[in-house]
């Protein structure tokens, strides 16, 4: 449990040290979205209608900005083999480094949210299910893009292939996701999307660590 | 049996055999056969040195030593049991410092060292200073490791066999890039290891005083392909 924290603690003081990252995925979500009303226009009620979606659009996209670097940098200096070669096993390493990826890119994305509502003139009926679906929604995000980093490790032109991979997996996200706040926001009940959303949190905790963890096996051998 | 057998002449018994062996073991990287019908033995206290020219696969060998690839043929035993049975286990008896250095710019020198101890569930500072002062580090404790020259970088990532107790040290080229003085160190720091009862196996270019040390020469292995 120690090396789990461990892990977790020195990738999240590289991040905050580094910075650079992390506040690119941020910027990279606030920039896209308010995007969205210039390029729409400044009527209210196409921008309520289409709020929920972008939110949830853009903050796919930013969180994959942040993938490629999840494994990368520690491939590079030589860190991921002795990672690998220490006791605490490679899944739950992934889970660790997972963890500080969620902190640093999900939990961000969701405390922006809110704001960058403001912009889209979303319905704030549906703000707590919005919350409450990126609590949810972004951590398997975060574990999926995981599984898409560790099999694109070393590859040329990594960055691309990630997209194409990652992608479509996120797609199950994105719809229960917008489904949530919409559903709200019309006064239907947010709790079956919801619910869905938590199915898949706990699938992608039990299966995307392990996928992940063969995926840099592979790559190391 | 092996145990009457006049080598060592042991007061216990279990001390004199093979602590860490491979027999037959051949490796092939891409298509290119590498080595092949490698075996060697080691006790407790023991060194094997591998030598050979670049490309006969001294940093191949030690990867299949240290578990993170698979050998193609023939197989690795400690104590007797094989090392594919159980990785877990394997990995948390040695320590591997390879080529590349494995720390991060950003952190200071204390702090690189002991995410490694504490990954291998070390949670001392003691632990951590004393692998910072066995190789003279202890001055650049807070340095960030980007500041640090290559010699230095070289001797934190060494510091890790001193600040994490492991049976078995697997060495790729250690005296790259290293002075007289941390040579010395890391000379010191081999013989510490050895009196203890564990094992070293290191690469070597350059000289290394190991005292009593086994040679393995990969050159003898090496698979020539037909041209």
């Amino acid at each position: 449990m120690n090396a789990f924290l461990a892990l977790t603690a020195r990738d999240l003081r590289l991040a905050l040290r580094q910075g650079g990252d992390w506040a690119a995925v941020a910027a990279f979500f606030a920039l896209a979205v308010i995007l969205f009303p210039l390029g729409v226009g400044p009527e209210a009620a196409v921008l309520t209608r289409i709020s929920a979606g972008v939110l949830w659009v853009t903050a796919l996209l930013a969180a994959l900005l942040s993938l490629e670097r999840l494994f990368q940098a520690d491939w590079d200096d030589g860190s991921l083999e002795a990672l690998a070669l220490s006791p605490l096993s490679l899944e739950l390493q992934v889970l660790a480094k997972c963890l500080a990826h969620w902190l640093l890119t999900g939990l961000a994305l969701t405390i922006l949210a809110p704001i960058l509502a403001l912009v889209l003139h979303f319905d704030f009926a549906g703000l707590t299910a919005l919350i409450a679906a990126m609590l949810l929604g972004t951590p398997v995000l975060s574990l999926i893009g995981a599984v898409g980093a560790a099999l694109t490790l070393g590859a040329r032109r990594g960055g691309v292939l990630l997209s194409l991979l990652v992608l479509p997996l996120y797609i199950p996200v994105l719809i229960f996701g917008v489904a949530a706040s919409e559903a709200a926001a019309q006064g239907f009940a947010a709790r079956p999307h919801l619910l869905l959303l938590a199915a898949m949190l706990a699938a992608a905790l039990a299966l995307a660590p392990w996928a992940a963890a063969s995926a840099l096996r592979q790559a190391l051998e | 049996m092996a145990d009457s057998a006049p080598m060592n002449s042991p007061k216990n018994p279990k001390i004199a055999r093979d602590i860490f062996s491979g027999s037959d073991l051949a490796c092939r990287r891409g298509e290119r056969p590498v080595f092949a019908g490698l075996s060697f033995s080691l006790r407790p206290g023991e060194a094997l040195l591998l030598r050979g020219p670049n490309g006969s696969g001294k940093t191949s060998l030690l990867r299949i030593m240290a578990g993170l690839a698979a050998p193609e043929l023939g197989e690795l035993r400690w104590r007797g049991v094989d090392i594919s049975g159980d990785p877990a286990a394997h990995r948390s008896r040695l320590v591997f410092v390879g080529h590349q250095d494995a720390l991060k710019p950003a952190l200071t020198a204390a702090e690189n060292l002991a995410f490694w101890a504490a990954m291998h569930c070390v949670d001392s500072n003691q632990a951590v200073a004393r692998g910072l002062d066995h190789f003279h580090l202890a001055k650049r404790a807070d340095w960030p490791c980007r500041y640090l020259s290559a010699g230095e970088r070289k001797r934190l990532s060494l510091a890790r066999l001193i600040a994490i107790p492991a049976k078995l040290w697997l060495l790729d080229e250690p005296a790259t890039n290293l002075d007289d003085e941390a040579r010395h160190a890391l000379a010191g720091a081999i013989a510490a290891q050895r009196v203890q009862g564990g094992c070293v196996i290191a690469s070597i270019h350059a000289d290394l005083a190991l005292p009593k040390a086994k040679t393995l020469a990969l050159g003898d292995f090496t698979v020539e392909r037909a041209a």
